[in-house]
Parts: C-alpha cells; sequence; structure tokens
C-alpha cells in the first residue's frame, strides 16, 4: 500500500488544535441550542460578541459562557459590529478583561450594513494598534491579496478572508483569490463567512485554506445540531480531498474498467 | 452623585465603588469587564476603584455572535 499523507495539524499563535473548523455562537435559540451544537461540530475554538451587560433588568439571564466555558473552549471575541479601528480596538481591550487576559482575538472593522464588507483601511490601522498591545489577531478580510499579505506583515496570526457576505451563505465566490492568499502566506488562512452548506465548506477546504469560520450555516440550518455534524465532517472531507490531491479534470470519458479482455 | 452606566443616568452614593455598583446590579458572579471614561478598569481593583460624578461606565459581557 502506497503511504498516506499525513496533515500537520492547525497551529494558531502556538497553539495547537485538532479541528479545522471554527464556529460562531451567535442566532442561536438558547444556550442549550449553542451548547449542543458547538459540541456537534467538534470545534475548539469558538467565537464570542462583546457587548452590554444587563444591569439588574434581567439578573437571572443565563451566561454564554455556562454554555461554552473558556476551560473546555478557546474562546474567540470579535469585534462585530465596529465601523472604525478605535471601537475595534476598545472592544478588544474589553474582551482581554472578560477573558482574564486571553489575548486572541478575531479582528472584523465593517464597512456598510448591507453588505457587512471589510473596511479594510480600518482593519488595518486597529491591526496595528492591536499587535501593538500585544493582542493576537485572527483578522477577517477581503479576498484581495495585497491587504492579506500586508495584514500578515503587520504581525497577525491569521488572516481569514470572507467566501461571500456574512450570514449570505452563497458559498466561495473568489475561489481563485482565495488560492493566491492561501500559497502566498505563511501565517494561517481561513475562510470566515459565507459558508452555506457542507458542500461549500468542503469546497473551501479543498483549495488548501487551514480552516473554516462560519456561524449562520449551522445556526441558520432547520437542525443546527445535524448540521453542526454535517460540517465538522465537511471540513475533514475537504481537508483530505486536499491533501489527497484530486485527479486532474478531462473533457471526455476515460473508462474505469479495462478495455482489453473482453468477450464480447 | 449622577453616573452614566450603559448610556444611561444613574443616581449613586457619593464615594461609591465599582464592587458597589456591580452588586447594586445583581451582576457580582458574572463574567464582566468594566470600561470607565473609556478606561478599563481591572476587575482585581472593583474593591477601591471610586467612581466620579459624570463618570461614564460600560459593563459588558459576552454574547452570541459570530
Amino acid at each position: 500500500m502506497t503511504e498516506t499523507v499525513k496533515d500537520s495539524p492547525l497551529v494558531i499563535a502556538g497553539k495547537t488544535y485538532s479541528s479545522r473548523l471554527l464556529v460562531g455562537s451567535g442566532k442561536y435559540k438558547d444556550n442549550e441550542e449553542t451548547r449542543l451544537a458547538t459540541e456537534a461540530s467538534g470545534a475548539e475554538i469558538i467565537t464570542v460578541a462583546v457587548r452590554r451587560s444587563n444591569i439588574g433588568q434581567k439578573p437571572g439571564e443565563p451566561n454564554l459562557l455556562d454554555a461554552i466555558p473558556p476551560e473546555k473552549y478557546t474562546i474567540l471575541p470579535n469585534t462585530a459590529g465596529c465601523y472604525t479601528a478605535d471601537d475595534a480596538v476598545r472592544t478588544c481591550r474589553l474582551a482581554r478583561e472578560l477573558l482574564d487576559g486571553h489575548n486572541l482575538v478575531k479582528l472584523e472593522v465593517l464597512a456598510d450594513e448591507k453588505t457587512l464588507y471589510p473596511d479594510v483601511i480600518q482593519t488595518l490601522k486597529a491591526a496595528e494598534m492591536l499587535v501593538k498591545e500585544d493582542f493576537e489577531v485572527m483578522v477577517y478580510t477581503t479576498d484581495d491579496l495585497t491587504i492579506a499579505k500586508e495584514l500578515e506583515a503587520i504581525g497577525c496570526v491569521a488572516v481569514m478572508p470572507l467566501a461571500a457576505p456574512i450570514g449570505s451563505g452563497l458559498g466561495v465566490q473568489n475561489p481563485y483569490g482565495i488560492k493566491f492568499i492561501v500559497e502566498e502566506l505563511k501565517v494561517p488562512v481561513l475562510i470566515d463567512a459565507g459558508v452555506g452548506t457542507a458542500s461549500d465548506a468542503a469546497f473551501a477546504m479543498e483549495l488548501g485554506i487551514d480552516g473554516v469560520l462560519m456561524n449562520s450555516a449551522i445556526a441558520a440550518a432547520k437542525d443546527p445540531v445535524l448540521m453542526a455534524s454535517a460540517m465538522k465532517k465537511a471540513v475533514e472531507a475537504g481537508r483530505e480531498a486536499y491533501l489527497a490531491g484530486r485527479m486532474p479534470r478531462k473533457r471526455y470519458a476515460s473508462a474505469s474498467s479495462p478495455v482489453d479482455g473482453t468477450f464480447f | 452623585m449622577e453616573i452614566i452606566v450603559n448610556g444611561e443616568q444613574r443616581e449613586v452614593n457619593d464615594g461609591i465603588t465599582a464592587a458597589q455598583l456591580v452588586e447594586d446590579m445583581q451582576i457580582t458572579a458574572k463574567r464582566i469587564a468594566m470600561e470607565v471614561n473609556l478606561e478599563i478598569v481591572p476587575r482585581s481593583t472593583y474593591a477601591e476603584y471610586t467612581f466620579k460624578p459624570g463618570d461614564k461606565v460600560e459593563i459588558v459581557h459576552a454574547v452570541g455572535g459570530g
């Protein structure tokens, strides 16, 4: 038997992860659904948002971090909803305090509400400020190679181009652009946002990216827990297919059964 | 004196500490972070930290998000 290609694990900011699927914790019905879907996904890195606390109005409100405890998962606070570098940096400082000094963050600075497209100018500014403050920055960006390289040069620990707009479920819109980024960068490249179903995730992984971050594709499925399990398999299958190396495409058929020895 | 907590004006006792404010709001046991006038107030300093009139306080926690 020929030797099977061995995969090297995903390493982000010096920490090794066995799962290449990262998931968000938004849009779930309740904490229990969040917990079950997160578990079924096999993800080890879970994104959260930072928002104002209820100040006394709802004292019994359940805490998200009880469903996804930081002792079990790597919590990745995001800067969702930020439209300026200053707001993003401020959010990250609060997140670091919230998580007892944990400094891994997902930076996203948005350009407009309709597309939720990254504002790469503000993103670059924020990345510089955060790296100076010793944050480890996983950065959401466009599928533009020049910007991706610049974010790497600034010191981001992972660069995460979008597959398609956040929450759109359209799948990878610019596979060749994503491949440029994968080939040129040394830090992990992950697809963040835009995946809709399992085949999108597998397709993304087949491009050679290091991982996929998704939220809506799981949380907005009719059965989020089952979709989480499907995504886990899709990401693994896509990775294996990438490592295995796909067959060349041909325009005409090529018989799988031998032509020699036919008796008819 | 008045301070602003999460965007709302709030009447509090002079010299109130961050620890007392958190207790009044029944969020003592929660994982939170606090910022006053854009500066982080570390949780370890809540007992000594006292507010001044007009302070803008933000108290945040983790919620579901992508």
